[in-house]
């Protein structure tokens, strides 16, 4: 088998991996980083944000505002030092974007722009139009390609993680293009895979995001944290499950139940104005607004169409103009793929899974337990997000821990001799599995799909925006009977070029063991706080749930849970409070 | 409106043919379909052998660009209700080398991509602390429209220069070299000019203009390339009146 060896490899193309990659070219010059993808770096999923990304850059903002929004929005389940590191590199951050030529959007005189956001009492959304995380990801991967230091593996498949005398040492992937198993040792990795929405059957999601990651990790014996916190954004279009921004609310548009009527004002969010006032009505958390449809949806006031209940989002009164320089990709995707006129028509929307707050647990450096494993992003949780991650934070989150996570990792990486011995033969034991496991393994009786779309429906059904005890006890036992019969796989492909029949298999295989951990997660927490409601616990209990869940996998695969304390620094647990 | 239509689909799998054939599957008609949604249900119900390159399903990742019934297209944006009654006809994007199916190899525009140097260029960086290098709306306008590329590779498929000449540096490549020239805080133009100019590029492209006709994020690449003739040529004309001015 092949071997490649570098100092720094890091799995994942997105923003957080290309700024990890660029942090450790920056830091240590000398050390020979690496950035593995299963998909050509611009096509990352980070290129689907759409609204903006937040840091404090005007006179009239600062950072404990920027902090306690982000705390109370998380419902207090963020760690404070994380937060407060995250708002403080947050501008910087973003500068550094701007230097690299990120064309965010500016006032006349030439100085950034601002747009307000969900649950942000205080402008501070930097956006480029409605196309941020395009222009992100693309500025950062051209600025990569500046850099002699970084080397790319691009199209290949990562399926294990090196771990030996408890140190990560590099991966085992698979180069799409010739089926090749390759062997990739390293003195640290760092995690940047993104979330894993396609474990749901309803999300904005693009096909990739199978929490590949999460799942490497909590193989290799690293904990999943606060896996049961899965963010409903309120504005997905019914079927695709496209999304349409949160900056078309931030931007004035209205929320509608099928009377016409601002539904949002029944719900403890404030009280209706013509112009859109921060952390109030549309623009309240997306967690809270998620729920109102529900609710909305229960009392028979949505509306109702061949993929479901829906509501309307209205922003005709914002005029043409405005879209079109604001928001021009909202009017885009509705001509696209509605075939509506959002200047002339309202646009159907309904709540769709949109992003995981947990994630891989880590330190405030992106170190996660397994000693030189590091992750970032939405694969990771540091925790700033808490039970709901604010909109217009992730993109920055991704910068400012993308880069601490490259830095933690150079430096480790620095000081780490040769690799153990035994890589090889862990590597050809995964090379077997993948050979006689998949590609050579003749019979089986199950489907792909079949599996996932049972997957997705025990998911819907147990682990949506309500759950109860009953539904997710039972959950969990479909879960591990699915993966049972994920044994029996049958495949049609067993050539070796560009076989994404195994590659869908391998990532369904990651994403039944994400979702059971999320399944385990929210069964245990029995309270509801932030995105995790539970009708059967209806009240925040920070006497028991003040506290992070762990999932580790335990003996018998099945997720063992155990918590560990949230951390406080100066925003003591208060009452989430929005509309006044 | 029918109840199905027949997709035929260029296959090709080197591991067991010297050459692509063309399946045909009967696959349900359905009007919110886009032509990468019957790939997913042949994938999903079908044939599992069958492979492509998708992931966004909203027209920002680049992945699914493939050529239907002869026109490079983004597969996710494109409606089967635009081809009924059918056949529908599914293709690899023209002049790249075919790894599988309807996946082409992109090495050579990656290669060509870093070439153009796609990234900001100054004698002195400032410091992040210094804040914003200031834009305003106007010099964003200026080169915004060839910052929207999503590197979807059908302006190439679309090129006939490119076709007949692979070493043409290409379409996307040369708009995004002009994002970066015509970007206020950029001062590498002089020196993207000499690596357009060394690929004898741009001097090839007659203006064709396919590259924009199929551009889904109209970005109007032929327009930067002509811009760029324009800015070559002046330069070019300088050098022999003025040799010491490019120096």
């Amino acid at each position: 088998m092949d071997l490649f060896t570098c100092d720094v490899l890091v799995v994942g193309g997105g923003g957080a991996g290309l700024r990890a990659a660029i942090a450790v070219a920056e830091t240590h010059p000398k050390l020979r980083v690496s950035v593995i993808s299963k998909v050509y770096p611009m096509r990352s999923h980070t290129v689907s944000a759409e609204g903006g990304a937040a840091a404090v850059i005007k006179a009239e903002d600062s950072l404990d505002e920027h902090a306690y929004d982000t705390i109370s929005g998380g419902d207090w389940l963020t760690d404070q030092d994380a937060v407060e590191a995250f708002v403080r590199e947050a501008p910087e951050e973003m500068l550094r974007l701007e230097h690299w030529g990120c064309p965010w959007s500016r006032e006349p005189d030439g100085h950034i722009a601002v747009r307000p956001f969900g649950g942000m009492k205080i402008e501070r959304t930097w956006f480029a139009a409605d196309k941020t995380g395009f222009h992100l990801l693309h500025t950062l991967f051209q600025t990569t390609l500046k850099y002699q230091a970084i080397e790319r593996f691009d199209e290949f498949f990562v399926t294990k993680l090196l771990v030996d005398e408890g140190r990560c040492q590099g991966v085992v992937a698979i180069e799409l293009s010739t089926g090749q198993i390759r062997t990739i040792i390293a003195k640290a990795v760092i995690l940047c895979t993104g979330g894993c929405g396609k474990v749901f059957p309803f999300t904005t999601n693009a096909n990739i995001k199978n929490g590949d990651g999460m799942a490497l990790a909590y193989r290799a014996g690293a904990p999943l944290k606060d896996m049961e916190f899965v963010q409903y954004h309120p504005t997905g279009l019914p079927f695709t499950g496209i999304l349409i921004t949160e900056a078309a609310r931030a931007e004035g548009g209205w929320l509608l139940n099928k009377d016409g009527y601002r539904y949002l004002q029944d719900y403890d969010l404030g009280k209706p104005t013509p112009k859109p006032v921060l952390r109030s009505m549309e623009l309240g958390p997306r967690d809270r607004l998620s729920q109102c449809f529900v609710k909305e949806q229960e009392k028979g006031r949505t509306l109702e169409g061949p993929y479901g209940h829906y509501v309307h989002l209205d922003i005709r009164h914002l005029g043409e103009k405005l879209i079109d320089r604001k928001i021009p990709f909202v009017r885009e995707l509705c001509l696209k793929y509605v075939g509506i006129d959002p200047v002339k028509e309202m646009i159907p929307v309904r709540p769709v899974v949109h992003y995981m707050m947990g994630g891989i647990h880590t330190d405030i450096h992106g170190a996660t337990p397994v000693r030189g494993l590091y992750a970032a992003g939405e694969a990771a949780c540091v925790s700033i997000n808490g039970a709901n991650r604010l909109g217009s934070n992730s993109l920055t989150e991704i910068l400012v821990f993308g880069a601490r996570a490259g830095r933690a990792a150079a430096a480790f990486a620095a000081e780490q001799a040769g690799a153990s011995s035994s890589l090889a033969a862990q590597a050809g034991d995964e090379q077997r599995r993948l050979e006689e496991g998949f590609l050579r393994k003749n019979g089986g009786s199950e489907r792909i799909a079949m599996l996932r779309a049972e997957m997705h429906q025990i998911m819907e059904e147990s682990a949506g925006i309500y759950r109860t005890e009953t539904a997710l006890k039972e959950a969990t036992g479909k879960l591990k009977r699915l993966q049972e019969r994920f044994q029996d796989l049958s495949l049609d492909d067993h050539s070796h070029t560009f076989n994404t029949e195994l590659t869908a298999a391998l990532e369904l295989s990651y994403m039944l063991d994400v979702a059971q951990t999320i399944l385990h997660s929210a069964l245990e927490r029995r309270e509801s706080r932030g995105s995790h409601q539970r009708t059967d616990y209806p009240q925040r209990d920070d006497e028991r749930f003040l506290a992070h869940s762990l999932a580790y996998r335990a003996e018998d695969d099945s997720p063992r849970i155990e918590y560990r304390p949230v951390t406080i620094t100066r925003w003591p647990p208060g009452k989430r409070v929005y509309g006044r | 409106m029918p109840s199905s239509v027949a997709l035929t689909v260029s296959r090709y799998r080197p591991e067991r043919e010297s050459e692509p054939t063309f399946q045909t599957y009967e696959i349900p008609f359905r009007k919110d379909w886009v032509v990468l949604d019957a790939l997913n249900h042949v994938k999903d119900s079908l044939d599992g052998s069958l492979s492509f390159r998708w992931s966004c399903r909203m027209g920002v990742c680049g992945s699914c660009g493939m050529k239907v019934n002869g026109t490079p297209k983004l597969t996710c944006a494109t409606f089967l209700a635009d081809y009924v009654p059918g056949p529908i006809r599914v293709e690899p994007l023209d002049y790249f080398p075919v790894v599988r199916d309807l996946v082409v190899d992109l090495t050579d525009f990656m290669r060509k991509l870093k070439q153009v140097k796609p990234w900001i260029i100054r004698k002195e960086e400032k410091a992040p602390g210094d804040g914003e290098y200031l834009q305003t709306p106007d010099q964003l306008d200026t080169y915004k429209q060839f910052s929207m590329c999503i590197n979807c590779m059908l302006c190439y498929s679309a090129c006939p220069i490119y076709g007949l000449e692979p070493s043409f540096i290409g379409p996307a490549a040369i708009a995004l070299a002009q994002r970066y020239n015509m970007d206020s805080r950029d001062e590498g133009a002089a020196e993207r000019l000499k690596i357009l100019s060394e690929h004898d590029g741009i001097w090839q492209c007659t203006f064709v203009g396919e590259c924009t006709k199929v551009c889904p994020k109209h970005v109007d690449p032929a327009g930067a390339i002509q811009q760029y003739k324009l800015t070559g040529a002046t330069n070019w004309v300088k050098s022999l009146l003025l040799p010491w001015s490019t120096r």
